[in-house]
């Protein structure tokens, strides 16, 4: 645990951290005012890759912002496109075939366990562990493999159309998916022998960065960092969507608030999201993938649509005001990193500057979703 | 102070668990590629840039509709067209063939809307992913030379 500090204000500096530093992943910079080691207040410096999606959403026609969704969240992106088409669809009174919503959550549990293993390879590196992020690469490949058999892309897709998919999965994707669920299943046993049980990893994380329930709700931060400080809510579980009430799944949460916490909700969930995939194909339904009946150029009715889905980094959150035309009025996007980045300046006050990176890791921050 | 003691003996057993499982790692089979040297196939479904289709006489399929061009999110595919006159059954009639096709593959998001909403079948992705340059212009395909070039 950190010592108080006793603040003098004529022995602090600034350090600047970032906008290019590797251990943020990302075009973050924060300025932390030191006091030693020890940083006395901290500021979150955003916007160094904004792009304008949600600009550019009121100025293309839906179907033409389809690709920037998955620019958002380079990780996890099949997540965000789906807001996006749920949203659509609804507004829009498309109905969705049951083959496709099935394969939408399969696709999407997934990428949500490719996510996760790439911040656990990149968080275990963020504290000095080289292995743990080969080993997990070596698995994300084989779900990177799978993803693009069926969507063409490895990490920016563009898969779901309004009313259904691009296109089919092949018997080959299923088998795929099939072996790779407990070949995952063996891996995540060797993460937990080598990684979670290890002393300096233990060390640097159990009672470290305690971010209570009060400053999740503050913040509005949710996902695993809001899971990690005993906040029981998934919008799977909560504001069910898609073809979820049809599975069986748990939530984890854990009390302890701390890093290891965190850690340790994303490593649970990856087994939660094998659990969804494995039922996902075994009730796979035969029958088409595209809607058979969809208008040709979506106009959605006047109103104010939203839309939240859970991706691999909490609740995001897609807001519509339509006028009627060919694209929106008003397009709003709430990514779920940038509230749960800015609990980060109020809790890392008071701490070491090694803890405040390995907290920050176990935020599991995106940058270009945070400057979308 | 039993704390302490078992703390060591934890931490030591822990550290040892982990070599044992990095040294196992050692014996596995290498799974990266030797690339350039080496290159793995795409998959079908692969999208790269996309290239013009040809018909059986070799000339391209597209009739110039303008439909990729309209549904392109950032507005990299340029075409033009020019009349000519072709006899139908006896009868001059006027009909508009493609003279140029430029993609602008710096702005291309691969996102394949130009190839779905083709109606005649004229678009398809090329599997190329060795595209690396320092010139920008490079990126500027003339996708009916292409398809020239392919056919000689
Ligand atoms: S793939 Fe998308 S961005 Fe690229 S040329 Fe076609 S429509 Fe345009
Ligand atoms: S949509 Fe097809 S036929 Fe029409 S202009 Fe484009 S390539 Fe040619």
């Amino acid at each position: 645990m950190s010592a108080p500090i006793q603040l003098r204000p004529d022995e602090t500096f600034i350090l600047n951290v970032g906008p290019q530093h590797p251990a943020t992943h990302g075009v973050l910079r924060v300025k932390m005012q030191m006091d030693g080691e020890y940083i006395v207040k901290s500021e979150t410096v955003l916007g160094y890759v904004h792009r304008m999606h949600e600009k550019m959403g009121e100025n293309r026609t839906y179907a033409q912002f389809l690709p920037n969704l998955s620019r958002l969240d380079y990780l996890g992106a099949l997540g965000y496109t789906h807001g996006h088409v749920l949203a659509i669809e609804r507004a829009a009174g498309i109905e969705v075939p049951e083959r496709a919503e099935y394969i939408r959550a399969i696709t999407v549990e997934l990428n949500r366990v490719a996510s996760h293993l790439f911040w656990f390879g990149a968080f275990v590196m963020d504290l000095g562990g080289f292995s743990p992020l080969m080993y997990a690469i070596q698995d994300r490949e084989h779900i990177l493999d799978m993803l693009e058999a069926v969507t063409g892309a490895r990490l920016t897709y563009c898969y779901y159309r309004f009313g259904g998919l691009y296109n089919d999965v092949d018997d080959n994707f299923i088998e795929a998916a099939k072996r790779f669920i407990p070949r995952m299943r063996k891996s995540l046993k060797k993460y937990d022998a080598l990684v979670t049980g290890n002393i300096i990893f233990r060390k640097r994380l159990e009672g470290i960065a305690p971010v209570s329930a009060e400053m999740c709700r503050k913040y509005g931060a949710t996902g695993p960092v809001a899971r990690g400080s005993g906040i029981n809510f998934d919008v799977r579980k909560n504001e069910p969507y898609s073809v979820y009430p049809e599975f069986d799944f748990d939530i984890p949460v854990y009390h302890e608030c701390d890093s290891l916490a965190r850690y340790r909700v994303r490593m649970d969930e990856m087994e939660q999201s094998l659990r969804i995939i494995e039922q996902g194909l075994e009730k796979l339904p035969d029958g088409p993938f595209m809607a058979e009946k969809k208008p040709k150029t979506i106009k959605l009715p006047v109103g104010d649509y939203y839309q939240a889905v859970e991706t691999a980094r909490g609740s995001f959150g897609i807001r519509i005001v339509s006028d009627g035309d060919k694209n929106a009025y008003r397009l709003k996007l709430r990514s779920p990193t940038y509230s749960n980045m800015h609990l980060f300046d109020e809790a890392c006050e008071g701490m070491l500057i090694m803890d405040a990176l390995a907290f920050m890791g176990s935020l599991d921050l995106v940058i270009p979703e945070i400057d979308r | 102070m039993g704390g302490y003691f078992s703390e060591i003996l934890y931490g030591s057993k822990s550290l040892l668990v982990g070599m044992g499982i990095t040294f196992r790692e050692f014996f596995k089979p290498t799974v990266t590629v030797q690339y350039p040297y080496q290159t793995i196939k795409m998959s079908a479904r692969f999208r790269g840039h996309i290239e013009l289709i040809a018909d059986a006489e070799g000339k391209p399929k597209c009739v110039v509709c303008g439909m990729c061009e309209r549904a392109c999110p950032s507005g990299c595919i340029t075409l033009g067209s020019t009349s000519v006159e072709v006899e139908v059954d006896g009868k001059v009639k006027k009909k508009k063939i493609l003279s140029k096709y430029e993609l602008d593959f710096t702005k291309c998001s691969l996102c394949g809307q130009c190839v779905e909403n083709c109606n005649f079948g004229a678009l398809e992705f090329s599997k190329e992913y060795n595209l690396a340059s320092t010139r920008k212009e490079d990126f500027h395909f003339n996708l009916l030379k292409r398809l020239e070039e392919r056919n000689a």
